[in-house]
């Protein structure tokens, strides 16, 4: 069966914020880039970010990208690559800038100048402290307004959506190429070919794979999945971020804005813990670190509630005007989730799945890298990576909050700047190969024929409670060797899965069915990644290695799934012009 | 726990139906959409949008025992038996839950929802007061979901010509907003007697929005706009 073929200079998967901020250079260079999303553009999960976006403009007081650049290598607990960081904080203030100017309505200060709120992690004086004010914001409602302002600018560029489109994998040439996706238009449940010079992937994250997540439904590592399956390796995937203040028993997010406008962390006797564990930044410590010191606090049951599970987050000290300015949306969550009115009472949370600092391999300009005998100096052609599916690295193995929006501006930006480079060197498609679609036709006639095979929902609860209980904030070795166990028999599960409903139209058990399987490879990767780090850094805690092991372990992890192997990646400590940051202990 | 659910598969369906489903509930299951995707799990036909589940991307707006709402936050508790849940009105249907909102987002576009400024570009941002940028609270925070335009009779009549509350609603985010320049087409694109003038001040949309935003305040201001030029 021959697919219908659409032709584009480049395909943009995921319209999110990064993916809408490479196609807005692409769009406004006059290029023909389709956007494909599983969502409307402005229902991707950038929209649910709310406390801010790191940049050092200085508006609150001095700060310096040079300060930006130490906490965001601190934070990473030094598995950031320092080249892609520096790159990062140097850029982001004139990121900051052009999306004010393309609209963004940021909060303000007195003078007219945008406000910055303080924010965990984020310090003075290359570390020293006290808090700096870098977080700009528009209330808690930054994602909002940012994905928002993005699409808006999106419209004005007359960017093409492929709106309820779903990519499913990579297309190769013979050299091995990237020359396009398959994609499932989902209204008709066509699959289509979509050819082109370029392709970057914006897919997001994939925070799916555990059982209590901050993530949306839609947050289902279709881009890890798709380079998974194209022999491309998924880089520190053992790293994955648990925000402390999750609502308790619901997931939903509570901004780390509320602690940095003056919130704190209370045990079930009252205490303000983070005292103890952090007595510099204190609540305002890196996510890890917080989110440890709440695990040992229900451990060793200081927790609060019937079943002492949660820790409670106080704020009503800051007043009902200052939370209705500045945290509005977050009142409205808690009493939707909590039945608590914050302005009144504390709202119960716990650590929350939140984040994946690991990723697609790139470098700082969006080009996802391939290894040629364990050496990755080398771009893939013809595919970019940028956002949270993207690993460039400026994470590590802990991420700063604020940074992930700062994250998906700038590369954002500098890969749709690298696709028109790339695209002006490269003025012809290259040809599609016979065949180049097999891989997903075999998947999707699988589907269309599978009878009495395992429930899509059932299996997807396994995988997340595989996650959970075994790859969690505390990590044990006999936990870990169990998962890895466990997650190959629900992998074989995976390629089991039915959907008793067949048809066409708008087939969302279809395309549930699908993400599953991109979500299988995120999972095993995570867990043979984490079983394999004998150390710990960052948010990989390890009951039987509990400290860093530099000597060791100062590289990240390269899982292939084509050849079932890990490998691993010395860490850039290379700066691009500032002086490298030695790794040293890592207190807050 | 009682649903009645409004389906339609246009590969099968002459027309579409009513199914009832009577559900165990567990514990955790707090929200409508909750009970949905309990729903999907034994009977993975029903079709439904859904991403965020904490309301602020707005995917699952339907029609919940005669009101629209999104999901993710209407409460179980707060639902009268059998809860009958319908696509949301006024659109064409696609499948079950699921609604074609073209029309919705074309009149959303139309009234260029961007910010525009001719000026030089400076280094720096375009300062803006407090008191300016809280012009924009209560508009800038609208998700698109489409629960106000669909529960307007103004919209159901003239989806073509009636921009409808949450395209007004952007179209005044814009007006208010110091950074922009385009008052004057903005206003001539709005000065007509069905894209702004078929608001009647019915004000579904005020009682509907998820966000308790209100489109009919920003309809009048835009009134109010377009008197002042005309005097």
């Amino acid at each position: 069966m021959g697919l219908a073929t659409k032709k584009f200079d480049a395909v943009i998967v995921g319209a999110g914020g990064s993916g809408m901020r490479a196609s807005l250079q692409l769009a406004e260079a006059g290029y023909k880039v389709a956007v494909l999303s599983k969502v409307f553009p402005t229902r991707s999960h950038t929209v649910a970010a709310q406390g801010g976006v790191g940049a050092s403009l200085g508006n609150m007081g001095e700060d310096s990208w040079a300060w930006h650049m130490y906490d965001t290598v601190k934070g990473s607990d030094w598995l950031g690559d320092q080249d892609a960081i520096e790159f990062m904080c140097r850029e982001a203030p004139s990121a900051i800038i052009e999306l004010e100017h393309f609209g963004m309505p940021f909060d303000r200060n007195e003078d007219g100048t945008v406000y910055q709120r303080p924010f965990g992690g984020h310090m003075q004086n290359y570390g020293a402290g006290p808090p700096v004010q870098r977080s700009c914001c528009a209330a808690d409602r930054t994602g909002h307004a940012m994905l928002h302002t993005l699409y808006q600018r999106n419209v004005r560029a007359n960017t093409v959506f492929f709106v309820e489109w779903m990519a499913l994998d990579l297309l190769k040439d013979n050299s091995g190429n990237i020359v396009g996706v398959t994609a499932l238009e989902m209204e008709t449940g066509d699959i289509y070919i979509l050819h082109s010079r370029a392709v970057l992937l914006a897919t997001g994250g994939a925070g799916r794979v555990y059982a209590a997540s901050t993530n949306a439904y839609i947050n289902t590592g279709d881009g890890l999945g798709m380079v998974a399956r194209a022999g491309i390796p998924l880089e520190d995937m053992e790293f994955w971020q648990f925000h402390p203040t999750g609502v308790a028993g619901a997931g939903v997010l509570i901004t780390e804005g509320v602690r940095g406008e003056g919130g704190y962390l209370l045990n079930k006797d009252g205490e303000r813990f983070m005292e103890r564990y952090a007595p510099n930044a204190k609540d305002l410590a890196s996510r890890d670190v917080v989110a440890r010191a709440m695990a040992t606090e229900i451990k060793d049951g200081r927790g609060v509630g019937k079943d002492s599970d949660h820790v409670l987050l106080k704020l009503d000290h800051l007043g009902p005007e200052v939370i209705e300015k500045r945290l509005p949306g977050i009142r409205e969550i808690s009493k939707k989730f909590a039945n608590v009115d914050p302005t009144e009472a504390p709202i119960p949370v716990v650590p929350t799945c939140h984040y994946m600092m690991g990723g697609i391999p790139t470098n700082y300009h969006g080009e996802v890298l391939e290894s040629t005998n364990g050496d990755y100096s080398s771009p893939l052609e013809g595919l970019f990576a940028a956002g949270e599916c993207a690993c460039a690295s400026v994470h590590g193995a802990n991420r700063l909050g604020t940074n992930s929006l700062t994250d998906l501006l700038v590369f954002g930006r500098a890969a749709g700047n690298t696709m028109i480079k790339f695209l002006r060197g490269h003025s012809s498609h290259k040809s599609l190969p016979k065949g180049a679609a097999d891989l997903t036709m075999e998947r999707i006639n699988r589907l269309n024929h599978q009878q009495d095979g395992e429930s899509v929902t059932e299996v997807g609860g396994e995988l997340r409670a595989v996650m959970q209980a075994n790859c969690g904030v505390f990590r044990f070795p006999e936990l870990l060797e169990k998962g890895v166990q466990e997650i190959y028999s629900v992998a074989e599960k995976v390629k089991h899965t039915m959907i008793a409903d067949k048809s066409k139209t708008f087939n969302t058990a279809r395309v549930e069915a699908l993400e599953l399987e991109n979500l299988i490879e995120v999972a095993i990767a995570s867990l043979v990644s984490a079983d394999a780090r004998k150390e710990s850094r960052g948010a990989h805690d390890r009951s039987d290695f509990p400290e860093r092991n530099d000597s060791d372990w100062l590289k990240h992890s390269m899982w292939f799934k084509s050849k079932s192997q890990l490998e691993y990646k010395p860490v850039q400590l290379k700066p691009l012009s500032a002086e490298s940051i030695e790794p040293k202990v890592r207190a807050y | 726990m009682k649903f009645r659910i409004y389906r339609f598969n246009p590969e099968k369906d002459k027309k579409p139906y009513m199914q009832d489903y009577d559900l165990d509930l567990d514990n955790s299951d707090r929200m409508l959409l909750d009970a949905l995707m309990r729903i999907k799990a034994i009977d993975d036909s029903l079709s439904l949008r859904k991403s965020c589940r904490e309301g602020v991307c707005g995917s699952d707006a339907m029609n919940i025992n005669g009101k629209n709402g999104l999901a993710c936050i209407t409460n179980l508790t707060d639902l009268r038996e059998p809860v009958e849940i319908r696509p949301l009105p006024g659109l064409p249907v696609i499948r079950d839950l699921v609604v074609d909102m073209s029309q919705f987002f074309k009149q959303y576009h139309s009234v260029q929802p961007y910010v525009t400024n001719e000026e030089p570009v400076l280094e720096q941002e375009r300062l803006q007061t407090p008191g300016d940028r809280a012009r924009l609270d209560g508009l800038y925070e609208c998700i698109l979901c489409a629960c106000c335009s669909t529960s307007c009779p103004s919209f159901w009549w003239n989806p073509d010509k009636f921009v409808g509350p949450a395209g007004l609603l952007a179209a005044y985010r814009f007006l208010a907003d110091t950074r922009d320049q385009n008052t004057r087409q903005r206003l001539d694109n709005l000065e007509d007697p069905f894209r702004l003038f078929r608001c009647h001040s019915i004000m579904n949309c005020v009682d509907v929005c998820p966000k308790g935003l209100n489109p009919t305040k920003a309809i009048g201001k835009i009134k109010d706009m377009l008197v002042k030029r005309a005097v």
